[in-house]
């Protein structure tokens, strides 16, 4: 299933957020949008997946969503949004109830994804009990339970410190490689970008407006921690987003 | 920096963190009491305290004797206790399920949050002789006040709990596709279950505070009844024993809303 931005634009009020974003994200790609901050690219995500409604232009599903998925437009969240009160193994089984699927389904289910994110000796701790890292790996887990057709990222790696955001970048990788998925990764790390995007589309500052897309072609198990053909591409996004950055950096917020 | 700085005697940082962190010390509480009634105990027999003022903690104890072997004591303590029970069952059930209705929607936030603003305040001692016409003289008129009377603050405990639930943990539900009564039933009311409890304590000390107040009229048992006519008759220590019978209720069931804090909420950091 691909999915279509078709001229969103939109506002707060007087604010005007977007302005005509048009872009195809792809089956199997992983589409990276970066951007100064309060460029929208967090709100461009909760229009994807339908958490929020721009003031013009639609979003698109194309062809239907693979056979088994429960929950075709799957978000990861900055802030994990794990249930407190459920364990690992109820925070995963939260999102199968709804869909009907428990005792043995579920739990095949919820074994195969705490397989795949190496969390399988964790299923019984509390969030409390765990560290950043692994708190988003239930996340992702949790994500992968409902077998998303696009997974929609918002900075999932940003509340982290920097090793374990290059670890879980690692298993990001190793989660794609096994079994390509779609998703629309948003961060304002550029080296997140370079390092997960197949595509990475560089917003402006407000109103946000789609300045470049740029296509890495080398494959992602191939990219490396501090790759040199990435840092140029990493250079070449911030030379773009510099000027940006400084000028969204000195905006009066009108809030 | 001059030399003569270098070489001087090195001064060791002054500490000056530490503090505002409370910490479990039990026995403290217990001492706080042993004293207290130590020295009235000893002022007392001394004589600095006449026993009109104050009478013999010794003395408070054998009436709790005397009225645990008369059989009085059960006579006294199951009518209170029952009508403790149905009247803050009734009140904090419905002041739950209300609260959670203004926590959830807006024309009811609106047409109730001034109502219970207006009613919490009333002291519901004052409203006795109108529940009695309404409920009449028996059970009926005491359960109506317990009742009412922790109504009000469950209310207000119970939307402000609903209000303080994490909202990204809602949208979370919505993006997976939760229904309506799925989010409710597995994210707001757990979410607001710790501002629930600690509002229960509240509204279950007022509704021992009222039970005194619903067995001014019409109740010949009752440890409200008991204390009321020791007090009309200044008769201290029977007055004492019953205010000391209502202190443990108290704790009691504080400690038992601990206990089950302890259980429910273990998932809190």
């Amino acid at each position: 299933m691909d999915i279509r931005l078709d001229g969103i634009s939109h506002s707060y009020g007087e604010t005007e957020v977007l302005r005509d974003i048009s872009l195809d994200v792809k089956s199997g790609q992983m589409v990276c949008l970066v951007g100064p901050s309060g460029c929208g690219k967090s709100t461009l995500l909760r229009f994807l997946g339908g958490l929020e409604r721009p003031t013009a232009g639609r979003v698109l599903q194309l062809g239907a969503p693979p056979e088994g998925c429960l929950n075709p437009l799957t978000y990861v969240f900055q802030d994990f949004a794990l249930l407190p009160w459920r364990s690992v193994r109820g925070n995963i089984s939260l999102v199968l109830e709804d869909h009907g699927i428990r005792g043995a389904r579920a739990e095949a289910i919820i074994a195969d994804v705490l397989a795949r994110t190496k969390l399988t000796d964790f299923a019984q701790a509390l969030p409390k009990q765990l560290s950043g890292g692994m708190k988003q790996r239930v996340a992702i887990a949790r994500a992968l339970a409902v077998k998303p057709a696009v997974m929609l990222m918002d900075e999932p790696l940003s509340a982290l410190d920097s090793q374990t955001r290059e670890l879980l970048m690692d298993d990001l990788v190793a989660l794609w490689d096994r079994q390509p998925f779609t998703a629309v990764y948003v961060t304002h790390n550029l080296a997140e970008a370079v390092r997960l995007g197949h595509r990475i589309v560089v917003l402006s500052r407000r109103p946000g407006q789609v300045c470049e897309v740029v296509e890495i072609a080398k494959p992602l198990a191939e990219r490396g921690y501090a790759d040199p053909e990435l840092e140029k591409v990493q250079k070449h996004l911030w030379t773009l987003m510099r000027d940006e950055a400084r000028a969204a950096d000195e905006e009066l917020l009108n809030v | 920096m001059s030399d003569t700085s270098l070489s001087r005697q090195p001064i060791e940082v002054r500490f000056r963190g530490g503090g505002f962190a409370p910490r479990a010390h039990r026995w403290v509480g217990l001492a706080v009491f042993v004293v207290l009634i130590g020295f009235v105990e000893w002022a007392t027999r001394s004589g600095f305290i006449t026993s009109l003022t104050l009478p013999k903690p010794s003395d408070v104890l054998a009436t709790l004797v005397e009225l645990w072997q008369s059989g009085l004591f059960l006579k006294h303590m199951v009518p209170s206790l029952s009508r403790l029970a149905v009247g803050a069952v009734c009140g904090a059930s419905v002041g739950i399920c209300v609260g959670v209705l203004i926590g959830l929607f807006s024309y009811v936030r609106a047409g109730l949050v001034p109502l219970t603003a207006a009613l919490f305040p009333i002291p519901k001692i004052a409203l006795l002789p109108l529940f009695v016409i309404w409920f009449g003289i028996d059970e009926g008129s005491k359960y109506a006040l317990i009742a009412f009377g922790t109504f009000t603050p469950t209310v207000v405990a119970t939307y402000g709990a609903v209000d303080n639930v994490d909202r990204s943990l809602i949208r979370m539900g919505q993006s997976f596709g939760l229904s309506w009564f799925s989010i409710v039933r597995k994210i707001v009311l757990p979410g607001a279950m710790p501002g629930i409890l600690s509002g229960l304590r509240i509204s279950l000390a007022i509704a021992i505070i009222l039970l005194v107040a619903a067995e001014m009229l019409g109740a010949q048992y009752g440890i409200g009844a008991y204390i009321l006519e020791a007090g009309s008759l200044y008769d201290l220590e029977r007055l004492f024993a019953g205010v000391v019978i209502l202190s443990l209720l108290g704790v009691l069931t504080s400690g038992a809303i601990g206990i089950i804090e302890r259980r429910v909420l273990d998932w809190r950091s």
